[in-house]
This record gives structure tokens, C-alpha cells and sequence, in this order.
């Protein structure tokens, strides 16, 4: 097959059921990802997962240049979905599009759609989204205020039942709590919350980032590269963090390092050059890719 | 470019931050008042101009450009603006003739030589204290300074040997004290921000620090040494109280018979106390003057931003385009970076 | 950098003869821009010398009560013109307090009114301006910088105070205080709303400057987070410009100080202490700040009391500008605390 020519896409039927395909030696050069061993080897019972936003016929652009061709995809809570393939393949783009952050940008255009709980989330509004559905990125972001103002930030924005929290309420300090011991900072923190965030370690701080992201309760998490600029400690402590999430919010992972989204992600969606070019469960995209790009991007000849 | 069955999609929708119409009312509140406080401003410097462009052209003259003062109670008496105008010039002329050098000769020793440290510290404040002072004081202080005898050869001396101290050359001199901070502070900017592979390769080719800096970086930061020259001249041009104090009189009278000399040694009057002679809270009687002096004020000082903005904004040798800069266009103190 | 395209010659550079001679070129050289330095450092200590000496005789005549209250300032100024001293004082009694009181007044309100315009002036320009209205209101607003004060003043005391003093002031609240002092519309109001717009543009330039600054990570993540544009400058954008807000507001109080001439023209040429606990009337006082009185009476300074007191007033706002900028710099390194740059 010409590498050159884009390979036609799969239409992926939204509502299968994931289903996992019985793990074979792998024979056929799929080499380097089978050393690492996947985080969990369960999967979560069919019923327990649940659909939380389809991407339908999604195409993305930046001025005239399209990012983004027809691609569509479910996002299910109760398994983490990992977007993968080589720089500029659209799969930030498509990551920042399901909170609408591309609008940030001039000269955005989209097409296709993209569902919330079945809502176009293109009609709702887009603060009350970017709430349900929040973004940790590449490099920790912590605001330049004390650890307990960070995580608090979203619930003073975003109080619940209409009423404005305090700052300082027994409420705000539980909820505050609890999201840093999700995201298990809070045994490293809980002795002073009042320390500027931008003293902690680059570790640290992205957990803190997932905490702020956490405290509001979001619905779907969406994570841009979080470990890219961590070191190996701090980056086994986030997955381990994204895999235990994964009960209760659907999470959306991009990264560059195949290892990584072997360990952590259910499903994998393979994309080049802004087209969807395959996707199933990862063990299945690993192993035995479907498409002979995939095989080749997993097997290291490119990216 | 489209591959094989898929062509991009119409309709397409555009980006759309998100509205405001949808925010809690505070938050709508203070979107509105951003809003008006732009657009106001805006509009008050619109306003600002036209009323000057019609109160100063409703009596232009071309000729009053080119005749001399005269004080009369009636205005149509009054004469033009020749005096002031030449008066401007030459005290901005004097005081950047004077500050420039020192101005370029202090930067230059700040950042390439500074030794000892504490004299280098202790100029830098001087430098800055001078640029934080309000040049009213800088005006009673060369006023006392010239009104001392020995220095009545820079004026004129009365009959009872008393120094009058005021003439072109002590507004000059201190004149160039308004504009020396501007100019110290833009031409070390410029120094600093030089890369120092190039100060590195001069001094591997074994040339001196002096011819180093006479050949190779002083030309390199010509636009840093103009920026702050014009903004010394607008700060210059624009300013009253030192005229007023110490250049007294309209029409421009020189003083002993040596040619030069005489006229620096004189008195005389720039646009700006012009202005203020001829306004309510000088001598008062023409308004309609005075408008078209501050009107001629403006256009010039304006034209002087313009030329730094112009300054500022070409690219430096390497290509760069600086980004544009608010702080261009102040010399601010160090205590704020 | 592309070393082959600046000018310089190099080769014109070579010293002519041997490393010694050249050396000792380079420490002459060194010798002269030092000396330069030197010399106009020791015109700077002379100023303040100068200023500080014919300061002392009014301060030591008068003490710390310089800085009270007590008698017309005017009548005081006018006795020391005529060598007449008033009864019972000494030909420099003197009490500033009424400037004082003025100058406070002008600057702290044209300062505080200027800052709540500037912020929301400098959020408009970096956040919510499309880029065409953005292009227009930029220039605009450095347009009013380069205004000269004199223009200011003639706009103020030709258009803006006989609008006050026509639209503004009743006739009958001129009769009312007509036994101490005249409203003419020169007054207060003028004064500081004109200083205001004097100094809106420093504080627009430092404050728009600082937003710009602020890393865009910051932005996105607070709008990744669902807060809304405003909210996310309010919380996040504003207060990391904050040591650059700081730093604008004593520029700008410092720049307030120092005016004289649109002040010396405008401000109603009496120097006055308007009392607040006159209502409205308050607004319509005239008074007269330090910097401009040392303008007004500067024919006078041949005679000796006053030009004692006049450098006693330049001595008083030297040391408040030098105050002014040892607390920037003091609060920047306070604030420097939470990491934040500009």
C-alpha cells in the first residue's frame, strides 16, 4: 500500500460493546509495547460503563487548514480512552475540541458533532461545560496562588444548588480536601495549604492540577500529555491516579508514549495526519493492528 | 486537498468565545465597563484633538507663523508666533546638544566599565532621582545655581551686580538635565540587551574595550540613542515650568553685542510659555493665540512620538520585530521592572 | 545574530601601533566616561545640596509646624513679598498646610479615580477589543500621553472650568461662601479630573503591559476550568499583574506630584484648604497644590524669605518622590513572593 495515500476510514459502529480479544503471543513485529505490562487486566463489567460523549463525523480546523477529518468516537466512563499517533495528528486538537477549548483560538471552524449525554455541547453553555467536562495539560499550570486557593478556584466559581461557597467554609475545606486525596496529594499538602502552589515539584504540581480539575466534579476528564514533563516516579503515580478515576469519570488521555497508553488506556484510538485510521481495545490495537500504519506507528517505524 | 471520498463539510461554524450575555450580572456589569471606559477614552482623545484643531485654526494665519510677538492689550495686535517657535528650537537644541553626549558617555561607563561599584551605584540613583523629580524643583534649582555671580557670563548682569540669571543657556543647561534620565536609560537598555558574542568577538580579534565600543557597539545601539533623544526632546519641548523660570519675556532680546553668544546669553519665550502668557493665567488677552500655540504644541509633540513609535518598531540587524512595547514609550524607572 | 549585517568596522578599529599604547588608550578613555559620569553626578548632589540648604532657614524658623495649619498661606506669602512680617511672627511664617491638604487631595483622588478607569481601560485593550477597535484605541490612548501639560491647562481653564463654573455651581452656592471664597470654577473637580487624565496613560501602559505578560497557560487553564473570561482575569490575570498595578499607581502618584503648570493654571489660585464637611460645596473649592505654588510665585524669587520658603516646598516634593520610589521598590520585592514577573 502507498504510505503516502491515507488509508479509508472505518466507520466505528458507536454502540458496540467493548469487548476484549483473548491475548495471543504477539508473532507478527507489534514489538516494543508487549514488554510493559498493562495496569490492570480486568475490565470493568459491560454494564458498569457507560457512554458519556460521542464524537460524530468530527472535522476540526485552524483558518483553511483542516486538523481534524471525520472522525468519530465514543468516550465512556468507566474506561479511559487513549488518543495516540505522531505530531500533527490532530489529537490535541480533537482533545481540546470536546471542551470547546479550540474557541479560544481565532479562526477555529468545526464541523460534525459532539455530544454531552446526548447534548449537541455546542448548545450549552460553555462555562457550564468546560465545568462538567475539565483539562489537565502537558505542562502543570498551578495558579499563582497558595495550594487550598488552586483547588478551590472551580467550586467559588461553580458553587452548587445556586448558593456562593465561602472561602474559608467547613464546606469548601472538605471539598477541597477530598479532591486532594483523589488525587493523592493531600498526604504530601494537607500540612500547609496556605504554601504558594508554584513551591511544590513539577510532580506535584500536575497532581495539583488534577485536584483543581477534580473539585468540581467534572463528568469527563480530559488529559493533554500530563506526564510528558514528569519524571518516572511522579508519572507512575499519575497513572496509577487515571486508572483508579476511571470508575467514576470518563477520561480521555492523549499522549505521545506508547508504553504509557498501554499501561493505562481500555481503548485506543489511532490517528495520522487528523484522520481516525483505527480503533478498538488496546490490546487489540497493540497486538494486532488492524491497518498497517497502525502497525507501523506501534512498531516504531515512524512517529 | 481532499483524499479519496472525503471532502471537508459545509456548513461550518466559525469560533465563538464564550458570550457574555450568558455570565452572572456582576460579571455582565464589568464587561460593560470595559467596554465604555475604552470607547471613552477613546472618544475623549478624539475630542481632545478636534477642539484643539478648531479653537487653533479658527484664526490661522500662515503669516503669524513668521511674525514677531508684541505685547498689546488688543489682540489683534499681539503678532504671531516666530519667537516662541524659534525659542522652542533652540532651547531643545541646547539641551539635547548637552545631554546627548553626557547621556551616551554615562550609559556607556555604566554598563561596560562601573568600576568602583559604589560610584556606579550612586550615579544610577543620581540619574533616577533627577528623572523623579518634578522639573519645577530642577527649575528653582537652576535658578539659583545661574543667579550666583560667577556664572553671570551664561546671562545677563544688572547695573547693581545683581545676576538675572535667566537666558537661553541656563534654561539649555537644565533642559538637559529633563532629558539626560531618558536618554542614560534608553541608550543602556540598548547597551544590555546587545549579545555578548559580539563584545566576545571583538575582544578575540584583540581590539580594546574603547575601540570596541566606539566601533562596534555604540553604532549598534543608534536606535536606542535616538528613541531616548526624541523622548528627551518631546519631555523638552513639552515642558513649561523651567521656561517659565528661568527664560523670562515674549520676544526673543539678546544680550551684548557678540553674535552667538548674545542670543544664548538673552531672553526670550518657547510655545509653551506662550501658551500659558497668553492664557487666563498669564497676561490673558488672547485665548484665540493661545489655542493655535498649543495647537502647534501638539502637532509637534505628537510628530516626536510618532518618530519614536517609527524608532522602536523597525527591525533591529537580525531580523527580529520587537514586539510593540507600551513601555517604549517611557523610559520607566528601574524599581518597576 | 547575524554579525554581517551590522556595521561595524573592524578593521578601522586596529590601534595603529602596539598592545601597550592601546591599553593605555582604553584606560584614558575609561578615565573620561568616568569623569563625565562623576561630573554630572556632583551637579545632581549639588541640586540637592542647593535645594536642602535654602530649604533649612524656613524649616528652622517655623519647626515641624510648617507642615500645619494655621492662617492664609496667601497672606503669609504676600507679608514676606512686602519684607512685612505679620504680627507677632517672624518674615518666614509659614504653614504649608492648606497646600498640603490640596496637593493630598488632587493626587489621592485623580490617582484612585485614574486606576479603577486604567485597569478597566487595560483589561478592554488586551481582552475584550477586537482587533479593529483595538487598533484604533491603542494609539488613542498614547495619543494623551504625549499631550503637553500647558495644553491640558488652557483646555482646563478655558473650557472646563466655565463649564463647571456656568453648569455646575448655583448661584446660590456662590452667595453662600462669597464672604470666604469665590467659586469660579476653578476648582477641585477641574483640577483632579484633568490631573486624572494627565496620568491614565502611564497606568493604562504599565497595567496592559503586565496582562500581556501573564503566562497564557494560566488563562487556558482557568478557562479549561469553566470560569468565564472576566472572572478568569479578575481572579487570575489581574492579580498576577499586581506588583505591575503597584508599580503604575506610584509612577503615576509621583508624575501627580510634580505637576505645576496644568495645576498652577487651573487649580484657582488661592491657596485654600477645602474642607469636606462643606457637602457638595467641597467639590467647587479652589485650592492649590505645592508644585503649583512654587510655579505661581516665581517671579518672587529674588527676595529672600520667599525664595527660602519656595525651596522648603521643593525640598518637600523632592523627598516625597524619592519616598515614592523607595516603596515600589520595596512592595516589588515583597510581592515577588508568589513568583509572579513582569
Amino acid at each position: 500500500m502507498d504510505p503516502m495515500m491515507p488509508p479509508p476510514v472505518r466507520r466505528i459502529a458507536v454502540d458496540r460493546d467493548p469487548h476484549v480479544a483473548p491475548p495471543r503471543p504477539s508473532s507478527n513485529g507489534a514489538g516494543t509495547g508487549a514488554v510493559a505490562l498493562p495496569l490492570t487486566t480486568t475490565r470493568p463489567p459491560a454494564a458498569l460503563v457507560r457512554e458519556r460523549m460521542s464524537l460524530e463525523a468530527v472535522w476540526l480546523a485552524y483558518g483553511e487548514n483542516w486538523v481534524v477529518r471525520d472522525v468519530s468516537l465514543p468516550v465512556r466512563q468507566g474506561e479511559v480512552l487513549g488518543l495516540i499517533g505522531a505530531s500533527g495528528s490532530g489529537k490535541t486538537t480533537l482533545l481540546r475540541s470536546l471542551n470547546r477549548l479550540t474557541e479560544i483560538t481565532e479562526g477555529a471552524a468545526r464541523a460534525g458533532r459532539i455530544a454531552l449525554d446526548g447534548q449537541d455541547i455546542h448548545e450549552l453553555e460553555v462555562n457550564d461545560l468546560r465545568r462538567r467536562v475539565t483539562m489537565v495539560f502537558q505542562q502543570p499550570n498551578p495558579f499563582p496562588m497558595s495550594i487550598f486557593d488552586n483547588v478551590a478556584y472551580a467550586l467559588i466559581e461553580h458553587p452548587e444548588r445556586g448558593a456562593r461557597r465561602r472561602r474559608r467554609s467547613a464546606a469548601m475545606r472538605d471539598a477541597v480536601a477530598s479532591a486532594l486525596q483523589r488525587a493523592g496529594l493531600w498526604d504530601e499538602v494537607a500540612s500547609d495549604l496556605d504554601r504558594s502552589a508554584l513551591r511544590l515539584s513539577g510532580g506535584q504540581q500536575q497532581r495539583l492540577c488534577i485536584a483543581r480539575a477534580l473539585a468540581a466534579n467534572p463528568e469527563v476528564m480530559l488529559l493533554d500529555e500530563p506526564c510528558s514533563a514528569l519524571d518516572p516516579i511522579s508519572t507512575a503515580a499519575i497513572e496509577e491516579l487515571i486508572v483508579e478515576l476511571r470508575e467514576s469519570i470518563a477520561i480521555v488521555i492523549v499522549t505521545h508514549n506508547l508504553q504509557q497508553a498501554f499501561r493505562v488506556a481500555d481503548h485506543v484510538a489511532f490517528m495520522h495526519l487528523g484522520e481516525l485510521v483505527e480503533y478498538g481495545p488496546s490490546e487489540e490495537v497493540f497486538n494486532q493492528p488492524r491497518q498497517q500504519r497502525t502497525r507501523d506507528y506501534v512498531s516504531g517505524a515512524f512517529g | 486537498m481532499a483524499s479519496a471520498g472525503l471532502a471537508p463539510p459545509t456548513p461550518v461554524a466559525r469560533s465563538a468565545p464564550d458570550r457574555s450575555g450568558a455570565w452572572p450580572l456582576a460579571d455582565r456589569i464589568a464587561y460593560w465597563a470595559c467596554w465604555a471606559t475604552g470607547i471613552g477614552l477613546a472618544l475623549l482623545t478624539l475630542a481632545i484633538v478636534v477642539f484643539m484643531l478648531i479653537k487653533g485654526l479658527a484664526f490661522l494665519h500662515p503669516a503669524l507663523l513668521f511674525e514677531s510677538p508684541s505685547a498689546d492689550i488688543k489682540q489683534s495686535a499681539t503678532g504671531g508666533f516666530l519667537d516662541p517657535i524659534l525659542g522652542t528650537l533652540l532651547v531643545t537644541a541646547i539641551g539635547i546638544a548637552i545631554a546627548a553626549p553626557l547621556g551616551v558617555a554615562i550609559a556607556v561607563w555604566l554598563v561596560e566599565y562601573g568600576r568602583p561599584a559604589g560610584l556606579a551605584r550612586a550615579v544610577e540613583s543620581s540619574v533616577e532621582i533627577v528623572g523623579g523629580a518634578p522639573s519645577i524643583v530642577l527649575a528653582i534649582f537652576g535658578l539659583g545655581i545661574f543667579a550666583q555671580g560667577f556664572l553671570g557670563f551664561l546671562s545677563q548682569t544688572a547695573a547693581n551686580g545683581s545676576v538675572y540669571g535667566r537666558s537661553f543657556f541656563a534654561a539649555g543647561i537644565v533642559m538637559a538635565l529633563l532629558a539626560l534620565p531618558l536618554i542614560v536609560a534608553s541608550t543602556r537598555e540598548a547597551l544590555q540587551a546587545l549579545s555578548p558574542r559580539l563584545r566576545e568577538g571583538s575582544f578575540a580579534l584583540g581590539k580594546t574595550r574603547a575601540t570596541t565600543i566606539r566601533h562596534v557597539l555604540l553604532p549598534s545601539v543608534r536606535p536606542g540613542i535616538a528613541t531616548g533623544a526624541v523622548l528627551g526632546m518631546g519631555r523638552i519641548i513639552g515642558d513649561t515650568a523651567i521656561i517659565k523660570i528661568l527664560l523670562g519675556g515674549l520676544r526673543i532680546e539678546t544680550v551684548g553685542g557678540v553674535p552667538v553668544l548674545g542670543l544664548l546669553r538673552g531672553t526670550g519665550s518657547t510655545l509653551t510659555t506662550y501658551v500659558y502668557e497668553f492664557s487666563p493665567a498669564g497676561e490673558g488677552n488672547s485665548p484665540q493665540k493661545a489655542y493655535f500655540a498649543a495647537f502647534v504644541l501638539l502637532l509637534m509633540v505628537l510628530a516626536l512620538n510618532g518618530i519614536v513609535t517609527w524608532i522602536t518598531l523597525r527591525r533591529q540587524p537580525g531580523g527580529e520585530l520587537p514586539r510593540k512595547r507600551w513601555m517604549d514609550l517611557w523610559r520607566l524607572p528601574a524599581w518597576t521592572r | 545574530m547575524d554579525r554581517d549585517s551590522l556595521t561595524y568596522d573592524v578593521e578601522a578599529a586596529r590601534p595603529a601601533r602596539g598592545g601597550r599604547r592601546a591599553a593605555l588608550r582604553d584606560r584614558r578613555v575609561e578615565i573620561v566616561l568616568g569623569a563625565a559620569a562623576f561630573a554630572v553626578l556632583a551637579v545632581i548632589v549639588a541640586m540637592l545640596v542647593t535645594v536642602f540648604a535654602r530649604a533649612w532657614p524656613s524649616f528652622s524658623h517655623n519647626g515641624l509646624a510648617w507642615f500645619g495649619p494655621g492662617g492664609d498661606v496667601d497672606a503669609q506669602i504676600r507679608a514676606m513679598q512686602q519684607l512685612q512680617p505679620l504680627p507677632g511672627h517672624s518674615i518666614y511664617w509659614f504653614r504649608a498646610w492648606p497646600l498640603i491638604w490640596g496637593t493630598l487631595l488632587t493626587t489621592g483622588l485623580a490617582v484612585a479615580l485614574a486606576l479603577v478607569i486604567a485597569v478597566l481601560a487595560a483589561v478592554f485593550l488586551t481582552e475584550f477589543a477586537p482587533a479593529p477597535v483595538k487598533r484604533v484605541v491603542d494609539p488613542a490612548v498614547r495619543l494623551l500621553a504625549g499631550v503637553p501639560s500647558v495644553v491640558y491647562g488652557l483646555i482646563g481653564i478655558l473650557a472646563i472650568a466655565p463649564f463647571i463654573n456656568s453648569h455646575l455651581i448655583s448661584q446660590h452656592r456662590k452667595e453662600s461662601v462669597t464672604y470666604v471664597v469665590q467659586l469660579n470654577g476653578a476648582d477641585l473637580t477641574t483640577a483632579t479630573l484633568i490631573l486624572m487624565v494627565m496620568i491614565l496613560p502611564i497606568l493604562v501602559a504599565i497595567t496592559a503591559d503586565a496582562l500581556e505578560s501573564v503566562p497564557a497557560a494560566w488563562r487556558e487553564g482557568s478557562l479549561a476550568l469553566g470560569v468565564n473570561r472576566w472572572r478568569t482575569i479578575w481572579r487570575v490575570s489581574l492579580r498576577a499583574a499586581r506588583p505591575a498595578i503597584i508599580a503604575a499607581t506610584i509612577l503615576g502618584t509621583a508624575r501627580a506630584l510634580g505637576e505645576a503648570v496644568m495645576l498652577a493654571m487651573v487649580s484657582g489660585g488661592r491657596g485654600f484648604a477645602a474642607n469636606p464637611l462643606d457637602g457638595l460645596t467641597f467639590f467647587f473649592e479652589p485650592v492649590r497644590p505645592l508644585a503649583a505654588t512654587i510655579l505661581q510665585n516665581s517671579e518672587g524669587l529674588s527676595n529672600q524669605p520667599v525664595m527660602h520658603t519656595m525651596y522648603a516646598i521643593g525640598a518637600v516634593l523632592l523627598v516625597s518622590a524619592a519616598m515614592l520610589s523607595l516603596i515600589g521598590w520595596s512592595v516589588r520585592r515583597r510581592l515577588g513572593r508568589y513568583g509572579i514577573q513582569t
